[in-house]
């Protein structure tokens, strides 16, 4: 499932597809995954640099798909509180829209797959479990 | 109960041009680069029309002819403007049934709401802002006894709005009565998930307005609605949606130096103090169906309760009979009239709000009820149906903390005043809440102490004309839906005038 896992984040083989495609049209690519209303709590897909990150925002890895330059995903640091105890793998669904994202058109949408983080991957990321149950028995891959 | 017929199919109110151009100068124009994209409806999941897939050139295309059309329309009578909105309003109820079914059918919603709510409270909020444009008076100040400082509201020119699919025709007509009444030509963006509301309604209204005082250009994002947002052309920006295209959006708008009103969403907390179940009366009845307003258009509304706060002393009790409340929520066609809950607005809606179902019982939250898709036979097995959701959990738990837009209430108990006001801003949003009580000081206590824009206070989901409305925290900038919305769509002409016959003396 994950071409190219790292850490945090991870991107399954259609999704991977999906961003070649985008990159020979858009160049370099970058995620920043939103909150909020309508079209929101998904990743948006810009082109690298498109969308301002800074201070308010945690790099939560880079994509590594065969062909691309590393993808950076981009989390809002306050949203990041909630989330820190999950690993996040980029889908691709069938859908309309939406935002500024690149795919839209292609009748594509990213979609956020987690799954909870292991007490030895949330130790190897070097902090603990601080957004979620840390509960031990349900760590199913979804 | 009543079902309305599907459009274009024998006996029902609207049938859909098979194909929507661009309303650009007060006429439909083909998009430049002569491409649709289709348009399903989430009833069923089939096709019902093509959109135009714009791009910059149509985009450019629309604000020319706003352009041409904001001076003269910035210079009318207030009167003359009011004139407009009440004859868009009347219109709108004419053709009300008709309006709601094309609602319906390009969004997936419940018609009960369309009817009810939807279309009624567009044609007032037409009405009020064209009574506050001619109630609404300049200021002077006297600074001493030969000079005036006067000020005038002036029309900011052209506007780009951008709206969403949740309420299409609503939120096309909250952002346009405002912006309109103050005398701006607009170019408007709607969803791509929802555009066929809105071009029939242009269909409707098309002739009531001077050419180019409304523009509306459909496509996608990234090729229409980057195009507008980011155009040096435009005076402001108005957007609804999420936080990452908000940001963009004021991004784009930094290197214009043009103002934005944001609307971002929310994880609005719905508290219930124990003093609710003192009665088993009409008033707990009330308190239930406020729980349940969770499900209201399929949870996708910003304000969605999605978040019911239920204090310890009372939760089992509360909480039984909420969820008896709940699996009363009547699921079916989203024509017919009894149907309380439709379909949700897309298919990777669809999957968003299952994905986060998953991520919740991953994260050990108890499911209650719900928890599935729902296949209701027929055409409606290709449609976008989840059972109502309720989930039981703590307050940092991510289907506490994300905006899922669908009908789903992550639930949890509190222990006093203090410790229910701790949970429900323990969120990065701040547009919605309610309160719940029969207690008047706890009641106002808890509504200046919520983080939040508008706090329902017993009730829940009431949006009327002439209540303000808009977001605390990563909510939003801006309000909508009140008189005040006028500045954000004027700018503010001081003449200051002496009228002393003698100079300063300094030159």
């Amino acid at each position: 499932m994950a071409a190219g896992s790292h850490r945090r984040v991870g991107v399954t083989d259609a999704a991977a597809a999906l961003l070649r495609e985008l990159a020979r049209v858009h160049g370099p690519l970058m995620f920043h995954q939103s909150g909020g209303c309508c079209d929101g709590s998904s990743p948006m897909c810009y082109p690298a640099g498109e969308f301002l990150v800074g201070e308010a925002d945690v790099l939560l890895g880079e994509l590594a798909v065969d062909g691309l330059d590393p993808v950076p995903v981009w989390m809002a640091r306050d949203q990041f509180a909630y989330w820190s105890h999950t690993f996040l793998t980029i889908d691709v669904v069938p859908g309309r829209g939406s935002g500024f994202s690149l795919e839209a058109p292609t009748g594509n949408r990213f979609l956020i797959r987690s799954r909870l983080l292991t007490d030895e991957e949330l130790t190897a990321l070097g902090r603990a479990s601080d957004g979620g149950t840390g509960r031990e028995d349900d760590r199913s891959i979804l | 109960m009543t079902l309305h017929q599907a459009p274009g199919t024998p006996g029902s109110v609207l049938t859909f041009r098979p194909r929507y151009d661009n309303w650009i100068g007060g006429e439909w124009k083909a998009p430049v680069e002569g491409r649709y994209f289709e348009n399903p409806t989430p009833v069923t999941g089939e096709v019902f029309t093509e959109v135009a897939r714009s791009t910059a050139a149509d985009v450019d295309l629309a604000l020319d002819a706003a352009h041409a059309a904001a001076p003269a329309w910035g210079r009318t009578a207030p009167a003359e403007r009011a004139a407009v909105l009440g004859a868009i309003a009347d219109r709108i109820e004419a053709h009300l049934t008709e309006l709601a079914v094309a609602e319906v059918w390009d969004n997936g919603k419940p018609i009960r709401e369309a009817l009810t709510a939807d279309l009624p409270l567009a044609a007032d909020h037409l009405r009020y802002f064209a009574s506050a444009i001619r109630a609404q008076e300049g200021a002077l100040s006297q600074l001493d006894e030969d000079t005036v400082a006067y000020h005038f509201h002036e029309p900011l020119g052209v506007v780009g709005q951008i709206i969403p699919w949740n309420f299409p025709l609503l939120m096309a007509v909250w952002k346009l009565a405002p912006a309109l009444a103050a005398g701006n030509a607009v170019v408007l963006k709607p969803a791509e998930q929802t555009p066929a509301s809105v071009l029939h309604l242009m269909d409707l209204i098309g002739d009531l307005l001077p050419p180019g005082v409304v523009n509306v250009v459909s496509g996608f994002g990234v090729e229409a609605g980057k195009p507008l947002a980011s155009s040096p052309r435009i005076a402001k920006v108005a957007f609804t949606g999420e936080t990452t295209t908000g940001r963009l959006i004021m991004q784009y708008a930094s290197q214009n130096i043009i103002p934005v009103t944001l609307e971002l969403g929310g994880k609005s907390p719905n508290v219930f103090f124990e003093d609710v179940a003192a009665a088993r009366d009409e008033f707990y009845d009330k308190a239930l169906e406020g729980f349940a307003m969770f499900a209201l258009n399929q949870g996708e509304v910003c304000t969605c309760p999605s978040r019911a706060l239920i204090q310890s002393s009372v939760y089992d009790s509360f909480l039984g009979d909420a969820l008896e409340r709940t699996r009363a929520i009547r699921q079916g066609h989203p024509l017919d009239t009894a149907t309380m809950i439709g379909a949700q607005a897309s298919n990777d809606q669809l999957e968003k709000i299952l994905s986060y179902i998953e991520i919740g019982r991953a994260e050990g939250a108890k499911l209650l009820t719900g928890g599935e898709r729902v296949d209701l036979g027929g055409a409606l097995s290709g449609g976008y149906y989840v059972a109502p959701t309720v989930f039981e959990g703590d307050n940092g738990m991510r289907i506490f903390q994300e905006e899922i837009f669908g009908p789903v209430v992550a639930v949890t108990r509190f222990d006093g005043f203090d410790d229910a006001m701790a949970i429900a801003n323990d969120t990065l949003y701040g547009l919605g809440a309610g309160v719940w009580t029969r207690d008047v000081h706890r009641a106002y206590r808890a509504g200046r102490a919520i983080q939040a824009g508008r706090v329902w206070t017993n009730c829940y989901h009431a949006y009327p004309a002439h209540a303000a409305f808009g977001g605390y925290k990563n909510s939003g900038i801006g309000r909508e839906g009140h008189r005040m919305v006028l500045d954000h769509y004027q700018q503010t002409k001081n003449l200051l005038v002496s009228y002393a016959r003698s100079g300063s003396g300094l030159f």
